[in-house]
């Protein structure tokens, strides 16, 4: 390959790298969020509790805020695919095409059209009608976030497919539909999203009872938060765990890789903390830490499990897929960003069942060190699922669809690198204002008071009515 | 029927269907600088539009990722080979997007001011490449015997394809003058009504001249007989004459209509044109892509056939059903009043 092509891919890829992470930052509060509003004016709906109402207003807004700009990005991500990867896209087009197809049809529809019904409708649909809209609005997000997984899982474990004349044709769609990797990542992205809206609602109560206002109004909102996030984030990090089980079933690289594991091993100790051991000529970390047995328990449920090396496994690949290539993925990107992420998990079950605790006891409100802790690990659920997602994309590599099509083939070659850098300049500098505009807006409203005035009468409290 | 025919007749379907509802989106956004007094009334413009612009812009995700699915060889080349417009046409989109839920957060006229602009020319901008973009597939772009793009930006921008972009500008604004004649009471829907019949001539002689440059593109460049494109392209001539002698007239709702047809019969023409190709080469007719060489296997076209026949319907009725609830039109004099009571007033109730 000619270094200028080289370069376009690597620029393909960093464009990528960049606008996935970024339409991430917003997609996981809204899939957790939308259900989450649903349920406090489904709490208004049944206790008749103006409390919830006002809830459900403030935190509606929050979601509003955030869901124009995943439609935004999420636009960019659809038109990448030609754009940059014309290859790729027509190599997949048959299978990766439908389920993006059936989620524009099925789940985005529903979403964008309810919810403006929703924002608009609170006097003019009837209370149940109007309850109604909020929660298909939520059904969409997750609807949404399945066809969505069905298709990066395909390109994780093909299935339901196979490859004639240089592309690849979709055989079942049940098949691609009820792949076991999809049902894993969409359960692991569901509860990502709810521990997302959950950890959100939780700081921005803590921050207002920091505040001694509206105590009684947000020591509501942080028990629901609670009740979510406690069981949310303890379920996801066992599922997390499972799901790497899963994961070495169909790329046993990923897994190795994300442990620096190049030598097969049995039972195998799991490096905590390490420093070095990350490329092919230094494979002996300078510095680490263990746990003995614990990789063998997470990649096979038995302690003295075998995990097959990355040596053994690039032979392997060297076999079935051809000679003369690195079938290694990038091995200090997906060791830290597996490390980031379950350390980032854990944090978060802790500051959640501490909050349970200290609710309990009725102290949450005075215990002003740990409010101020609830505010800071809003943080953590964005950290957990970006360095998630570079894990599951970059661990794939050198693939793009996996056994099937590497990266490197896949990228448009009329193309230039200079187009794709100016595309990334102007993406770039367009992603970083609009990101400091939306933290600026969402800060300053969840700061804010919510709405006092309630009710029919209420007009101007309503998020986002233009009259 | 075949399957490729029918994802070609739903594409052109689901375009349609974005340029007739986002074409008034686009439209009012456009006319958002000239038509309003104050800042109340540039309220009430977007207030017409906060309900349901994010569900037109469905009809755009649809068609895209539509094209993917059904025809990837289309989808890949043609995403690939209009990198650059589509570059501007999503900054267009996102800044567009962004002013309708950002605008209200703040009183200070500066910020309004910047969120009213970014909409106005985010529609302007996303229109016209539409217009130019669509355009160029019947037009012909250069295209190797791989079927791939092997052009740059300035290949899309030809006198035929620059008067289609102005004349799905010139239709869009008039488009969205109309609507707002509809949406609106008082003052406003007058001034929009004067601005529907001062754009009526110039939107109906630019989009007649384009309709017929397409026929004769499709004759002269994709080897179509005058039969069949000569019929939308007639029709939609029909519509926008109409448009402007009802706009004239003051038959508000009939010019709406009207209007909403020609953005229609626009695709309509453009598509009938490409048909059986879905890009033309410039460089060698034999490379053109058609619908046959770009499209997917019949079992993924039949499994997305049966999705679309029962999803499609359901959509068009929730959507409409959206309009219903949203019926009532907007204040243009009264301040802030409470919208139970206007929509009451509104119907004589």
């Amino acid at each position: 390959m000619s270094p200028l092509a080289s370069t376009a891919v690597d620029l393909a890829r960093v464009q990528f790298a960049m606008t996935s992470l970024y339409h991430f930052l917003f997609v996981p509060l809204t899939l957790g969020l939308a259900p989450l509003v649903a349920v406090m004016q489904t709490l208004w709906y049944r206790s008749g509790n103006e409390d919830w109402l006002r809830l459900t207003r403030f935190f509606g807004t929050l979601l509003l805020i955030n869901f124009a700009i995943g439609v935004a990005t999420g636009l960019v991500q659809e038109f990448q695919f030609g754009m940059n990867w014309s290859i790729y896209s027509e190599f997949v087009g048959d299978v990766f095409g439908a389920p993006l197809a059936i989620e524009g049809l099925a789940a985005f529809a529903l979403e964008a059209t309810f919810l403006g019904l929703w924002i608009f409708g609170w006097n003019r649909l009837s209370r149940r009608l109007h309850l109604a809209t909020i929660w298909l609005v939520a059904l969409g997000t997750w609807l949404s976030a399945y066809f969505i997984m069905a298709a990066n899982s395909w390109m994780q474990r093909p299935v339901g497919s196979t490859v004639t004349d240089g592309r690849a044709e979709l055989t079942s769609v049940w098949q691609l539909l009820t792949n076991r990797f999809t049902l894993w990542a969409f359960s692991h992205v569901i509860l990502v999203g709810l521990t997302t809206a959950a950890m959100a609602i939780f700081g921005v109560s803590c921050w207002h009872l920091l505040r001694r206002r509206n105590m009684d109004l947000f020591r509501r909102a942080a028990k629901l938060a609670l009740i979510v996030a406690v069981p949310v984030t303890a379920v996801n990090l066992g599922l997390g765990s499972e799901f790497g089980v899963v994961v070495t079933d169909y790329q046993p690289m990923k897994i190795a890789s994300t442990e620096a594991q190049w030598d097969t091993c049995q039972p195998c100790a799991f490096s905590l903390f390490q420093i070095g051991g990350f490329t092919e000529s230094d494979q002996t970390p300078a510095f680490s830490i263990q746990i003995p047995g614990l990789l063998s328990f997470l990649a096979t449920n038995s302690f003295s499990g075998e995990v097959t090396g990355m040596n053994d496994l690039q032979s392997e690949y060297e076999r079935r897929y051809g000679r003369g290539e690195s079938y290694v993925p990038p091995v200090r990107t997906t060791y830290w960003a597996m490390r980031i992420m379950a350390y980032a998990g854990t944090l978060m079950f802790l500051v959640a069942a501490l909050g349970a605790f200290l609710y309990w006891r009725g102290r949450l409100d005075r215990t002003r060190w740990f409010l101020w802790l609830g505010v800071f690990s809003i943080a953590l659920p964005w950290v957990a699922a970006l360095s998630g997602w570079v894990l599951t994309e970059v661990g794939r590599q050198p693939w793009i669809v996996f056994g099937l099509l590497k990266t490197a083939d896949a990228n448009s070659p009329s193309v230039s690198s200079w187009t794709i850098g100016l595309s990334i300049g102007v993406l770039a500098t367009l992603y970083v204002a609009l990101a400091v505009v939306d933290f600026v807006l969402m800060r300053r409203y969840a700061t804010t008071d919510p709405p006092e005035s309630l009710g029919e009468g209420g007009e101007e409290a309503l998020p986002a009515a233009g009259y | 029927m075949d399957l490729q025919i029918f994802w070609f007749c739903l594409i052109a379907f689901f375009w349609a269907g974005y340029f007739l509802l986002e074409g008034f989106d686009f439209g009012v956004g456009m006319l958002l600088p000239f038509l309003p007094r104050d800042e109340r009334e540039r309220g009430v413009m977007f207030g017409a539009l906060g309900p349901i612009w994010d569900g037109n812009e469905v009809w755009l995700v649809i068609a895209g990722a539509a094209t993917f699915a059904a025809f990837p060889a289309w989808y890949g080349t043609m995403f690939s080979g209009f990198y650059l417009a589509l570059l501007l046409v999503l900054f267009f989109l996102i800044i567009r997007v962004v002013s309708f839920e950002w605008r209200e957060k703040s009183e200070s006229p500066r910020w309004r001011a910047t969120w009213m602009w970014a909409n106005t020319v985010g529609s302007f901008g996303a229109a016209l490449i539409w217009g130019i973009g669509l355009s160029s597939l019947l037009y012909g772009l250069p295209i190797d015997s791989d079927g791939d793009f092997t052009g740059n930006l300035v290949d899309l921008f030809r006198p035929y394809t620059v008067a289609a972009g102005v004349a799905v500008v010139l239709l869009f604004a008039f488009h969205g003058a109309t609507f707002l004649t509809l949406r609106t009471t008082g003052d406003l829907s007058e001034r929009a009504a004067a601005a529907a019949r001062r754009l009526a001539i110039p939107a109906a002689v630019v989009g007649a001249l384009a309709l017929v440059w397409t026929v004769a593109v499709a004759v002269d460049r994709n080897d179509k007989d005058l039969f069949p494109p000569l019929v939308p392209s007639a029709l939609g001539i029909a519509a926008l004459a109409l448009a402007a002698l009802l706009v004239f007239a003051r038959r508000s709702g009939a010019a709406f209509t009207m209007t909403a047809l020609g953005a229609v019969l626009f695709v309509a023409s453009l598509f009938t044109g490409l048909y059986p190709r879905v890009m033309v080469s410039s460089t060698d007719f034999a490379n053109s892509l058609t619908i046959d060489s770009a499209s997917s296997s019949h079992y993924a076209l039949g499994v997305m056939t049966v999705v679309a026949l029962i999803v499609t319907p359901i959509i068009l009725l929730y959507q409409g059903w959206t309009y219903y609830v949203f019926r009532h039109r907007l204040g243009g004099e009264e301040h802030a009043a409470d919208p139970v009571e206007l929509s009451a007033r509104k119907t004589g109730a």
